[in-house]
Protein backbone atom coordinates (compact mmCIF):
# COMPACT_ATOMS: atom_id res chain seq x y z
CA UNK A 1 0.00 0.00 0.00
CA UNK A 2 1.17 3.74 -0.16
CA UNK A 3 3.00 5.05 2.34
CA UNK A 4 2.40 8.72 1.37
CA UNK A 5 1.03 9.99 4.84
CA UNK A 6 0.38 13.85 5.54
CA UNK A 7 0.06 13.33 9.29
CA UNK A 8 1.84 11.73 11.86
CA UNK A 9 -1.11 10.70 13.87
CA UNK A 10 -2.38 8.70 11.05
CA UNK A 11 1.35 6.65 10.81
CA UNK A 12 1.02 6.33 14.43
CA UNK A 13 -2.35 4.50 13.80
CA UNK A 14 -1.73 2.86 11.51
CA UNK A 15 1.59 1.24 12.77
CA UNK A 16 -0.47 0.06 15.38
CA UNK A 17 -2.73 -1.98 13.56
CA UNK A 18 -0.26 -3.10 11.42
CA UNK A 19 -0.83 -1.70 8.54
CA UNK A 20 2.79 -0.22 7.98
CA UNK A 21 5.95 0.04 10.33
CA UNK A 22 9.23 2.21 10.46
CA UNK A 23 10.81 -0.14 8.39
CA UNK A 24 8.47 -0.13 5.80
CA UNK A 25 7.92 3.79 5.82
CA UNK A 26 12.06 3.96 5.44
CA UNK A 27 11.74 2.07 2.19
CA UNK A 28 8.98 4.14 0.71
CA UNK A 29 10.99 7.54 1.33
CA UNK A 30 14.31 5.78 0.23
CA UNK A 31 12.84 4.34 -2.74
CA UNK A 32 11.54 8.08 -3.52
CA UNK A 33 14.95 9.11 -2.85
CA UNK A 34 16.47 6.94 -4.97
CA UNK A 35 13.87 7.80 -8.60
CA UNK A 36 14.11 11.17 -7.84
CA UNK A 37 16.96 13.03 -6.00
CA UNK A 38 19.28 13.29 -8.87
CA UNK A 39 17.26 15.32 -10.58
CA UNK A 40 15.91 17.62 -7.17
CA UNK A 41 19.14 17.42 -5.74
CA UNK A 42 17.28 17.57 -2.33
CA UNK A 43 19.51 15.65 -0.17
CA UNK A 44 23.25 16.19 -0.09
CA UNK A 45 24.23 13.16 1.76
CA UNK A 46 21.41 10.19 3.18
CA UNK A 47 21.74 8.23 6.01
CA UNK A 48 20.30 4.90 4.26
CA UNK A 49 22.00 2.11 6.63
CA UNK A 50 21.69 4.06 9.58
CA UNK A 51 17.85 5.26 9.17
CA UNK A 52 16.81 1.32 7.86
CA UNK A 53 18.63 0.08 11.31
CA UNK A 54 16.95 2.59 13.36
CA UNK A 55 13.33 1.65 11.89
CA UNK A 56 14.12 -1.69 13.11
CA UNK A 57 14.72 -0.41 16.89
CA UNK A 58 11.86 2.00 16.79
CA UNK A 59 8.90 -0.32 15.62
CA UNK A 60 10.55 -3.00 18.86
CA UNK A 61 10.00 0.13 20.59
CA UNK A 62 6.38 0.71 20.00
CA UNK A 63 5.38 -2.86 20.31
CA UNK A 64 6.84 -3.29 23.70
CA UNK A 65 4.90 0.75 24.25
CA UNK A 66 8.21 2.56 24.80
CA UNK A 67 8.62 4.88 21.92
CA UNK A 68 8.46 8.71 21.91
CA UNK A 69 6.24 11.14 20.69
CA UNK A 70 7.92 11.61 17.19
CA UNK A 71 8.12 7.75 16.74
CA UNK A 72 7.15 7.33 12.80
CA UNK A 73 8.74 9.92 11.46
CA UNK A 74 11.27 10.65 9.28
CA UNK A 75 13.14 13.13 9.07
CA UNK A 76 15.48 15.09 7.11
CA UNK A 77 18.06 17.95 8.79
CA UNK A 78 19.17 21.21 6.49
CA UNK A 79 23.18 20.77 6.25
CA UNK A 80 23.49 23.67 8.72
CA UNK A 81 22.30 21.63 11.72
CA UNK A 82 25.03 19.46 13.72
CA UNK A 83 24.35 15.97 14.25
CA UNK A 84 26.93 13.71 15.81
CA UNK A 85 29.99 11.75 13.82
CA UNK A 86 28.18 12.85 10.49
CA UNK A 87 29.27 15.61 7.86
CA UNK A 88 27.48 19.19 8.31
CA UNK A 89 29.22 21.45 5.59
CA UNK A 90 26.39 24.40 5.53
CA UNK A 91 26.81 24.22 1.70
CA UNK A 92 29.95 25.42 1.72
CA UNK A 93 33.15 24.12 0.80
CA UNK A 94 34.92 25.67 3.30
CA UNK A 95 33.62 23.14 5.59
CA UNK A 96 34.64 19.90 3.49
CA UNK A 97 34.49 16.80 5.25
CA UNK A 98 33.33 18.63 8.68
CA UNK A 99 32.37 16.13 10.98
CA UNK A 100 30.37 17.34 14.09
CA UNK A 101 31.88 16.00 17.36
CA UNK A 102 28.38 16.90 19.17
CA UNK A 103 24.60 17.22 18.40
CA UNK A 104 22.54 20.08 18.10
CA UNK A 105 19.94 20.37 20.66
CA UNK A 106 17.19 20.06 17.95
CA UNK A 107 19.07 16.78 17.18
CA UNK A 108 19.45 15.70 20.23
CA UNK A 109 15.33 15.98 20.84
CA UNK A 110 14.18 14.88 17.98
CA UNK A 111 15.92 11.96 18.44
CA UNK A 112 15.03 11.32 22.03
CA UNK A 113 11.59 11.13 20.65
CA UNK A 114 12.06 8.44 18.37
CA UNK A 115 12.44 10.17 15.11
CA UNK A 116 14.31 8.55 12.48
CA UNK A 117 17.09 10.82 10.40
CA UNK A 118 17.11 9.77 6.94
CA UNK A 119 19.36 12.54 5.56
CA UNK A 120 20.93 16.41 5.30
CA UNK A 121 19.58 18.47 2.81
CA UNK A 122 20.85 20.98 0.92
CA UNK A 123 20.56 24.81 1.15
CA UNK A 124 22.11 27.84 0.44
CA UNK A 125 25.77 28.50 1.78
CA UNK A 126 25.53 28.97 5.65
CA UNK A 127 21.66 29.97 4.94
CA UNK A 128 22.79 33.17 2.58
CA UNK A 129 19.89 33.33 -0.26
CA UNK A 130 16.60 32.83 -0.92
CA UNK A 131 16.57 29.81 -4.40
CA UNK A 132 19.23 27.74 -3.14
CA UNK A 133 21.31 28.83 -5.89
CA UNK A 134 24.27 29.41 -3.62
CA UNK A 135 25.06 26.00 -2.83
CA UNK A 136 27.77 24.38 -3.10
CA UNK A 137 26.45 21.17 -3.56
CA UNK A 138 24.27 23.55 -6.69
CA UNK A 139 20.87 24.26 -6.86
CA UNK A 140 18.03 22.17 -5.47
CA UNK A 141 14.77 22.10 -7.87
CA UNK A 142 11.13 22.60 -7.12
CA UNK A 143 9.08 19.76 -8.04
CA UNK A 144 6.39 21.64 -8.85
CA UNK A 145 7.41 23.49 -12.76
CA UNK A 146 9.99 23.47 -14.84
CA UNK A 147 13.41 24.74 -13.54
CA UNK A 148 11.96 26.41 -10.67
CA UNK A 149 13.75 27.58 -7.75
CA UNK A 150 12.54 25.63 -4.52
CA UNK A 151 12.80 28.73 -2.29
CA UNK A 152 15.50 29.33 0.06
CA UNK A 153 17.86 29.03 1.94
CA UNK A 154 15.89 26.08 3.26
CA UNK A 155 15.56 24.62 -0.03
CA UNK A 156 16.35 21.05 -0.24
CA UNK A 157 14.05 20.91 3.10
CA UNK A 158 11.11 21.55 1.29
CA UNK A 159 11.99 19.64 -1.80
CA UNK A 160 12.37 16.66 -0.08
CA UNK A 161 8.98 17.03 2.00
CA UNK A 162 7.19 18.02 -0.93
CA UNK A 163 8.25 15.00 -3.10
CA UNK A 164 7.97 12.68 -0.18
CA UNK A 165 11.30 11.67 0.15
CA UNK A 166 10.96 11.97 3.96
CA UNK A 167 8.35 12.84 5.81
CA UNK A 168 9.04 16.59 7.69
CA UNK A 169 12.49 18.41 8.00
CA UNK A 170 13.94 20.95 10.11
CA UNK A 171 14.89 24.30 8.50
CA UNK A 172 16.37 27.29 9.68
CA UNK A 173 14.95 30.92 9.58
CA UNK A 174 17.41 34.18 9.65
CA UNK A 175 14.90 36.05 7.37
CA UNK A 176 12.44 33.20 5.81
CA UNK A 177 14.39 30.70 5.33
CA UNK A 178 11.97 28.00 6.17
CA UNK A 179 8.70 30.10 5.11
CA UNK A 180 9.61 31.10 2.28
CA UNK A 181 10.36 27.57 1.00
CA UNK A 182 7.69 26.32 2.48
CA UNK A 183 5.37 28.84 0.59
CA UNK A 184 6.89 27.78 -2.70
CA UNK A 185 6.87 24.41 -2.00
CA UNK A 186 2.74 24.16 -0.81
CA UNK A 187 4.11 23.45 2.66
CA UNK A 188 3.72 24.74 5.87
CA UNK A 189 6.86 26.44 7.61
CA UNK A 190 7.09 27.74 10.98
CA UNK A 191 9.57 30.54 12.52
CA UNK A 192 9.08 30.44 16.29
CA UNK A 193 9.54 33.22 18.25
CA UNK A 194 13.72 34.60 18.83
CA UNK A 195 15.18 31.99 21.25
CA UNK A 196 12.14 29.65 21.70
CA UNK A 197 14.79 26.97 20.20
CA UNK A 198 17.55 26.82 21.15
CA UNK A 199 20.47 27.38 18.77
CA UNK A 200 23.13 24.89 20.40
CA UNK A 201 24.51 23.11 16.91
CA UNK A 202 22.94 25.42 14.76
CA UNK A 203 25.95 27.10 12.37
CA UNK A 204 25.85 30.59 12.89
CA UNK A 205 25.25 32.84 10.31
CA UNK A 206 22.97 36.21 12.19
CA UNK A 207 22.92 35.13 15.93
CA UNK A 208 20.30 38.20 16.96
CA UNK A 209 18.10 36.75 13.84
CA UNK A 210 18.56 33.12 12.95
CA UNK A 211 16.00 30.46 14.07
CA UNK A 212 15.24 26.55 13.63
CA UNK A 213 12.06 25.61 12.52
CA UNK A 214 9.58 22.79 10.85
CA UNK A 215 8.87 22.50 7.45
CA UNK A 216 5.83 20.03 7.62
CA UNK A 217 2.44 19.02 5.26
CA UNK A 218 0.18 19.82 8.23
CA UNK A 219 0.02 22.86 10.78
CA UNK A 220 -0.43 19.41 13.09
CA UNK A 221 2.84 17.89 12.77
CA UNK A 222 4.45 21.63 12.92
CA UNK A 223 3.19 22.28 16.06
CA UNK A 224 4.61 18.53 17.44
CA UNK A 225 7.94 19.22 16.55
CA UNK A 226 8.21 22.49 17.95
CA UNK A 227 6.51 21.29 20.95
CA UNK A 228 9.64 18.20 21.03
CA UNK A 229 12.04 21.05 19.38
CA UNK A 230 11.31 23.95 21.91
CA UNK A 231 12.42 25.23 25.27
CA UNK A 232 15.35 25.55 27.27
CA UNK A 233 18.71 24.35 27.17
CA UNK A 234 22.32 24.91 29.41
CA UNK A 235 24.00 25.29 25.89
CA UNK A 236 22.09 28.13 24.61
CA UNK A 237 22.25 31.60 26.90
CA UNK A 238 19.69 33.40 24.85
CA UNK A 239 17.50 31.12 24.81
CA UNK A 240 14.18 31.50 26.54
CA UNK A 241 13.34 30.19 30.21
CA UNK A 242 9.29 30.41 29.34
CA UNK A 243 7.37 27.40 29.56
CA UNK A 244 6.86 25.26 26.64
CA UNK A 245 2.88 24.96 25.77
CA UNK A 246 1.33 22.15 24.36
CA UNK A 247 1.23 23.43 21.04
CA UNK A 248 -0.25 20.39 19.84
CA UNK A 249 -3.28 20.47 21.65
CA UNK A 250 -4.58 23.11 19.90
CA UNK A 251 -6.41 25.08 22.46
CA UNK A 252 -7.50 28.61 21.78
CA UNK A 253 -8.49 31.31 24.18
CA UNK A 254 -10.78 32.64 21.08
CA UNK A 255 -12.98 32.01 18.67
CA UNK A 256 -12.61 34.79 16.24
CA UNK A 257 -9.68 37.15 16.01
CA UNK A 258 -8.65 40.68 15.84
CA UNK A 259 -6.81 40.66 12.19
CA UNK A 260 -4.86 43.25 10.71
CA UNK A 261 -2.98 43.14 7.56
CA UNK A 262 -0.20 44.93 5.86
CA UNK A 263 -1.62 47.70 3.76
CA UNK A 264 1.49 48.28 1.80
CA UNK A 265 2.40 44.81 1.35
CA UNK A 266 -1.09 44.12 -0.79
CA UNK A 267 -0.13 47.30 -2.74
CA UNK A 268 3.54 46.71 -3.42
CA UNK A 269 3.33 45.46 -6.91
CA UNK A 270 2.31 41.83 -5.82
CA UNK A 271 1.98 38.75 -9.16
CA UNK A 272 -1.76 39.36 -9.52
CA UNK A 273 -2.68 36.02 -8.58
CA UNK A 274 -1.05 36.23 -5.39
CA UNK A 275 -2.82 39.59 -4.62
CA UNK A 276 -6.09 37.74 -5.69
CA UNK A 277 -5.17 34.73 -3.60
CA UNK A 278 -4.58 36.96 -0.43
CA UNK A 279 -7.82 39.36 -0.94
CA UNK A 280 -9.92 36.33 -1.30
CA UNK A 281 -8.15 34.80 2.70
CA UNK A 282 -9.24 38.22 3.60
CA UNK A 283 -12.66 37.98 2.69
CA UNK A 284 -13.12 34.31 3.91
CA UNK A 285 -11.47 35.12 7.22
CA UNK A 286 -14.02 38.17 7.62
CA UNK A 287 -16.66 35.55 6.18
CA UNK A 288 -16.31 33.27 9.75
CA UNK A 289 -16.47 36.05 11.79
CA UNK A 290 -13.17 37.62 12.37
CA UNK A 291 -12.36 41.02 12.29
CA UNK A 292 -10.11 41.81 9.50
CA UNK A 293 -8.69 45.31 9.24
CA UNK A 294 -6.14 47.15 7.19
CA UNK A 295 -3.21 48.61 8.73
CA UNK A 296 -0.63 51.19 7.55
CA UNK A 297 3.32 50.45 8.12
CA UNK A 298 4.53 52.94 6.66
CA UNK A 299 8.54 51.82 7.25
CA UNK A 300 7.89 49.05 5.56
CA UNK A 301 10.49 49.64 2.83
CA UNK A 302 12.78 49.70 5.53
CA UNK A 303 12.62 46.35 6.57
CA UNK A 304 15.28 45.06 3.91
CA UNK A 305 17.80 47.70 4.36
CA UNK A 306 18.03 47.12 7.95
CA UNK A 307 18.02 43.00 7.67
CA UNK A 308 21.03 43.37 5.72
CA UNK A 309 23.04 45.60 7.36
CA UNK A 310 22.64 43.50 10.84
CA UNK A 311 22.67 40.55 9.02
CA UNK A 312 25.79 41.08 7.02
CA UNK A 313 27.67 42.64 10.34
CA UNK A 314 26.66 39.53 12.20
CA UNK A 315 27.89 37.13 9.26
CA UNK A 316 31.28 38.57 9.13
CA UNK A 317 31.91 38.09 12.94
CA UNK A 318 30.34 34.65 12.97
CA UNK A 319 32.22 33.87 9.60
CA UNK A 320 35.79 34.48 11.00
CA UNK A 321 36.04 31.22 12.79
CA UNK A 322 36.66 29.66 9.58
CA UNK A 323 39.83 30.07 9.26
CA UNK A 324 41.65 27.03 7.61
CA UNK A 325 43.10 25.75 10.96
CA UNK A 326 40.79 23.95 13.05
CA UNK A 327 38.40 22.61 10.28
CA UNK A 328 37.72 22.03 6.78
CA UNK A 329 39.68 23.72 4.03
CA UNK A 330 42.93 24.83 3.99
CA UNK A 331 45.23 26.35 1.37
CA UNK A 332 48.37 24.37 1.63
CA UNK A 333 50.28 26.39 -0.76
CA UNK A 334 50.36 29.84 1.74
CA UNK A 335 53.70 30.63 3.22
CA UNK A 336 52.55 32.32 6.03
CA UNK A 337 49.72 32.72 8.44
CA UNK A 338 48.08 35.72 7.09
CA UNK A 339 48.46 34.14 3.28
CA UNK A 340 47.21 31.26 4.84
CA UNK A 341 43.77 32.75 5.77
CA UNK A 342 43.00 34.88 2.89
CA UNK A 343 43.61 32.15 0.52
CA UNK A 344 41.55 29.42 2.46
CA UNK A 345 38.56 31.66 3.25
CA UNK A 346 38.79 32.94 -0.48
CA UNK A 347 38.82 29.24 -2.03
CA UNK A 348 36.64 28.20 0.41
CA UNK A 349 33.44 30.49 0.69
CA UNK A 350 31.15 31.16 -2.45
CA UNK A 351 30.70 34.55 -4.01
CA UNK A 352 27.31 35.64 -2.03
CA UNK A 353 29.19 34.84 1.13
CA UNK A 354 32.23 36.88 0.46
CA UNK A 355 30.07 39.84 -0.75
CA UNK A 356 28.49 39.02 2.67
CA UNK A 357 31.29 39.13 4.74
CA UNK A 358 32.64 42.57 2.88
CA UNK A 359 29.51 44.19 3.43
CA UNK A 360 29.82 43.17 6.97
CA UNK A 361 33.16 44.57 7.73
CA UNK A 362 32.39 47.42 6.00
CA UNK A 363 29.54 48.24 7.90
CA UNK A 364 31.38 47.43 11.39
CA UNK A 365 34.67 48.99 10.80
CA UNK A 366 35.54 51.82 12.76
CA UNK A 367 34.22 55.01 10.58
CA UNK A 368 31.20 54.13 9.49
CA UNK A 369 29.78 51.58 12.46
CA UNK A 370 27.51 54.68 13.59
CA UNK A 371 26.61 55.49 10.12
CA UNK A 372 25.19 52.31 9.09
CA UNK A 373 25.51 49.59 12.38
CA UNK A 374 23.87 51.61 14.96
CA UNK A 375 21.43 53.49 12.53
CA UNK A 376 20.21 49.90 11.40
CA UNK A 377 19.94 48.91 15.45
CA UNK A 378 17.67 52.08 15.95
CA UNK A 379 15.81 51.11 13.04
CA UNK A 380 15.10 47.73 14.74
CA UNK A 381 13.98 49.29 17.51
CA UNK A 382 11.56 51.63 15.59
CA UNK A 383 10.41 48.69 13.76
CA UNK A 384 10.04 46.50 16.78
CA UNK A 385 7.90 49.23 18.55
CA UNK A 386 5.60 49.52 16.19
CA UNK A 387 5.06 46.05 15.29
CA UNK A 388 4.45 45.59 19.04
CA UNK A 389 1.94 48.22 19.61
CA UNK A 390 0.38 46.69 16.18
CA UNK A 391 -0.14 43.48 17.99
CA UNK A 392 -1.61 44.98 20.79
CA UNK A 393 -4.22 46.10 18.97
CA UNK A 394 -4.56 42.69 16.73
CA UNK A 395 -4.16 38.99 17.60
CA UNK A 396 -2.25 38.94 14.38
CA UNK A 397 -0.65 40.06 11.36
CA UNK A 398 -1.05 38.70 7.63
CA UNK A 399 0.38 39.20 4.62
CA UNK A 400 1.04 37.09 1.56
CA UNK A 401 4.29 35.10 2.56
CA UNK A 402 6.06 36.18 -0.66
CA UNK A 403 5.25 38.84 -3.98
CA UNK A 404 5.53 35.93 -6.29
CA UNK A 405 5.11 31.75 -6.53
CA UNK A 406 8.51 30.12 -7.51
CA UNK A 407 10.70 31.73 -10.47
CA UNK A 408 12.58 30.12 -12.47
CA UNK A 409 16.60 29.42 -11.80
CA UNK A 410 19.15 31.88 -12.56
CA UNK A 411 16.24 34.81 -13.32
CA UNK A 412 17.35 37.08 -10.21
CA UNK A 413 21.15 35.73 -9.55
CA UNK A 414 21.96 38.96 -12.12
CA UNK A 415 20.54 41.50 -9.59
CA UNK A 416 21.14 41.01 -6.29
CA UNK A 417 18.58 43.45 -5.16
CA UNK A 418 15.57 41.57 -6.83
CA UNK A 419 16.63 38.87 -5.05
CA UNK A 420 16.27 40.28 -1.94
CA UNK A 421 12.80 42.08 -2.63
CA UNK A 422 11.70 38.52 -2.21
CA UNK A 423 12.11 38.56 1.08
CA UNK A 424 10.06 41.99 1.97
CA UNK A 425 7.55 40.17 3.81
CA UNK A 426 9.42 37.10 5.43
CA UNK A 427 11.99 39.64 7.34
CA UNK A 428 10.28 41.30 9.92
CA UNK A 429 9.28 38.29 11.83
CA UNK A 430 13.11 38.53 12.43
CA UNK A 431 13.78 41.78 12.50
CA UNK A 432 11.53 41.71 15.78
CA UNK A 433 11.82 38.54 16.99
CA UNK A 434 8.14 37.02 16.93
CA UNK A 435 6.90 33.70 15.34
CA UNK A 436 5.19 33.61 12.28
CA UNK A 437 3.59 30.79 9.73
CA UNK A 438 3.32 30.41 6.07
CA UNK A 439 0.31 28.18 5.34
CA UNK A 440 -0.45 26.70 1.42
CA UNK A 441 -3.21 29.33 0.11
CA UNK A 442 -3.92 27.91 -3.11
CA UNK A 443 -1.71 28.25 -6.58
CA UNK A 444 -1.82 30.14 -9.60
CA UNK A 445 -2.24 29.55 -13.32
CA UNK A 446 1.07 27.48 -13.85
CA UNK A 447 -0.07 25.78 -10.32
CA UNK A 448 2.90 27.24 -8.73
CA UNK A 449 1.33 27.24 -4.77
CA UNK A 450 1.09 30.38 -3.20
CA UNK A 451 2.12 31.08 0.75
CA UNK A 452 -0.42 33.04 3.73
CA UNK A 453 1.41 34.04 6.02
CA UNK A 454 0.56 34.99 9.65
CA UNK A 455 2.53 36.61 12.47
CA UNK A 456 1.55 36.65 16.09
CA UNK A 457 2.97 38.31 19.43
CA UNK A 458 6.09 37.16 21.22
CA UNK A 459 5.24 33.46 22.78
CA UNK A 460 2.50 33.28 21.00
CA UNK A 461 2.63 30.00 18.76
CA UNK A 462 -0.44 28.67 20.61
CA UNK A 463 -3.08 31.13 19.76
CA UNK A 464 -0.98 31.52 16.10
CA UNK A 465 -0.83 27.56 15.41
CA UNK A 466 -4.31 27.06 16.48
CA UNK A 467 -5.17 29.71 13.85
CA UNK A 468 -3.19 28.31 11.30
CA UNK A 469 -4.83 25.00 11.50
CA UNK A 470 -8.64 26.52 11.42
CA UNK A 471 -7.82 28.59 8.29
CA UNK A 472 -5.66 26.39 6.35
CA UNK B 1 29.49 57.19 0.35
CA UNK B 2 31.06 54.67 -2.42
CA UNK B 3 33.77 52.34 -1.95
CA UNK B 4 36.53 52.59 -4.21
CA UNK B 5 39.14 50.46 -5.19
CA UNK B 6 41.49 50.91 -2.20
CA UNK B 7 39.36 50.64 0.82
CA UNK B 8 37.66 47.76 -1.20
CA UNK B 9 41.31 46.07 -0.51
CA UNK B 10 41.62 47.34 2.70
CA UNK B 11 37.77 46.02 3.83
CA UNK B 12 39.08 42.86 1.86
CA UNK B 13 42.33 42.69 3.86
CA UNK B 14 39.92 42.93 7.33
CA UNK B 15 38.28 40.16 6.38
CA UNK B 16 40.88 38.04 5.31
CA UNK B 17 39.61 37.71 1.87
CA UNK B 18 41.54 38.36 -1.52
CA UNK B 19 40.03 40.22 -4.10
CA UNK B 20 41.90 39.39 -7.45
CA UNK B 21 42.13 42.39 -9.80
CA UNK B 22 40.05 40.80 -11.77
CA UNK B 23 37.27 40.36 -9.72
CA UNK B 24 37.53 44.20 -8.22
CA UNK B 25 35.33 46.14 -10.59
CA UNK B 26 32.30 43.36 -9.96
CA UNK B 27 32.61 43.03 -6.49
CA UNK B 28 32.53 47.48 -6.05
CA UNK B 29 29.52 47.71 -8.24
CA UNK B 30 27.91 45.31 -6.32
CA UNK B 31 28.70 46.06 -3.01
CA UNK B 32 27.89 50.38 -3.92
CA UNK B 33 24.53 49.30 -5.23
CA UNK B 34 23.46 47.83 -2.05
CA UNK B 35 25.45 50.28 0.36
CA UNK B 36 23.36 53.28 -1.54
CA UNK B 37 20.22 51.12 -0.94
CA UNK B 38 21.03 50.68 2.83
CA UNK B 39 21.44 54.70 2.77
CA UNK B 40 17.80 54.68 2.55
CA UNK B 41 17.59 54.59 5.97
CA UNK B 42 18.87 57.85 6.48
CA UNK B 43 15.53 58.92 6.01
CA UNK B 44 13.89 58.26 9.32
CA UNK B 45 14.81 60.53 12.01
CA UNK B 46 16.38 58.18 15.06
CA UNK B 47 17.70 61.09 16.71
CA UNK B 48 16.34 60.16 20.31
CA UNK B 49 16.61 56.26 19.42
CA UNK B 50 18.47 53.88 21.52
CA UNK B 51 19.97 50.77 19.45
CA UNK B 52 18.33 47.52 19.55
CA UNK B 53 21.29 45.30 20.68
CA UNK B 54 19.49 42.36 22.15
CA UNK B 55 16.10 40.63 21.09
CA UNK B 56 15.92 37.84 24.10
CA UNK B 57 14.03 38.71 26.98
CA UNK B 58 16.57 36.79 28.77
CA UNK B 59 18.79 38.69 31.26
CA UNK B 60 21.43 36.83 32.73
CA UNK B 61 21.34 32.66 32.28
CA UNK B 62 23.74 31.72 35.24
CA UNK B 63 23.83 28.03 35.96
CA UNK B 64 26.23 26.57 38.59
CA UNK B 65 29.57 27.03 38.66
CA UNK B 66 30.75 23.37 38.63
CA UNK B 67 33.56 21.62 36.17
CA UNK B 68 31.86 19.30 33.50
CA UNK B 69 33.77 17.38 30.62
CA UNK B 70 34.11 18.92 26.94
CA UNK B 71 34.74 17.03 24.28
CA UNK B 72 38.29 15.27 24.50
CA UNK B 73 41.81 16.88 22.46
CA UNK B 74 41.15 14.19 20.17
CA UNK B 75 37.92 14.94 19.12
CA UNK B 76 39.36 18.43 19.38
CA UNK B 77 41.48 17.87 16.46
CA UNK B 78 39.86 15.57 14.75
CA UNK B 79 39.11 18.03 12.18
CA UNK B 80 41.85 20.23 11.37
CA UNK B 81 43.25 20.23 8.17
CA UNK B 82 46.79 20.19 9.93
CA UNK B 83 47.51 18.65 13.35
CA UNK B 84 50.36 16.72 15.34
CA UNK B 85 48.47 14.85 17.60
CA UNK B 86 48.45 17.79 20.11
CA UNK B 87 48.04 21.12 18.77
CA UNK B 88 47.18 22.60 15.66
CA UNK B 89 50.03 22.97 12.84
CA UNK B 90 50.14 26.23 11.25
CA UNK B 91 52.58 28.05 8.66
CA UNK B 92 55.13 30.35 10.01
CA UNK B 93 53.99 33.57 12.41
CA UNK B 94 56.88 35.22 13.21
CA UNK B 95 60.10 35.44 10.93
Amino acid sequence: MSQNYTTLSQIQSDIQTGQTSCVELVDFYLENISLQNSKLNAFVEVFANEAKQKAIEIDQKIKVGTSGKLAGMVLGIKDLLCYRDHVSQAGSNILKGFQSQFNATVVQRVLDEDAIIIGRQNCDEFGMGSSNENSSYGPAYNAIGENRVPGGSSGGSAVAVQANMCFASLGTDTGGSVRQPAAFCGLVGLKPTYSRVSRWGLIAYASSFDCIGPITKTVQDAALLLEVIAGKDENDSTVSTIEVQDYSSFVSEKKTYKIGYLKEAIESGLQPEVKEATLKKLADLQAQGHTVEAVDFPMIKYFLPTYYILTTAEASSNLSRFDGVKYGHRNNEAKELIEMYKTSRSEGFGKETRKRIMLGTFVLSASYYDAYYTKAQKVRRLVKEYTDFLLEKYDFIVCPTTPTTAYKLGEKTTDPLQMYLGDLFTVQANVVGLPAISIPNGTDSEGLPIGFQIMAGAFQEAELLAFAKEIV
Amino acid sequence: MKIDQESLQKIAHLARLEVKPEEEAEMLSSLNSVLTWMEELNEIDTENVKPLTHITLEINALREDKVIPSISRAEGLFNAPKQDGEYFRVPKVVE
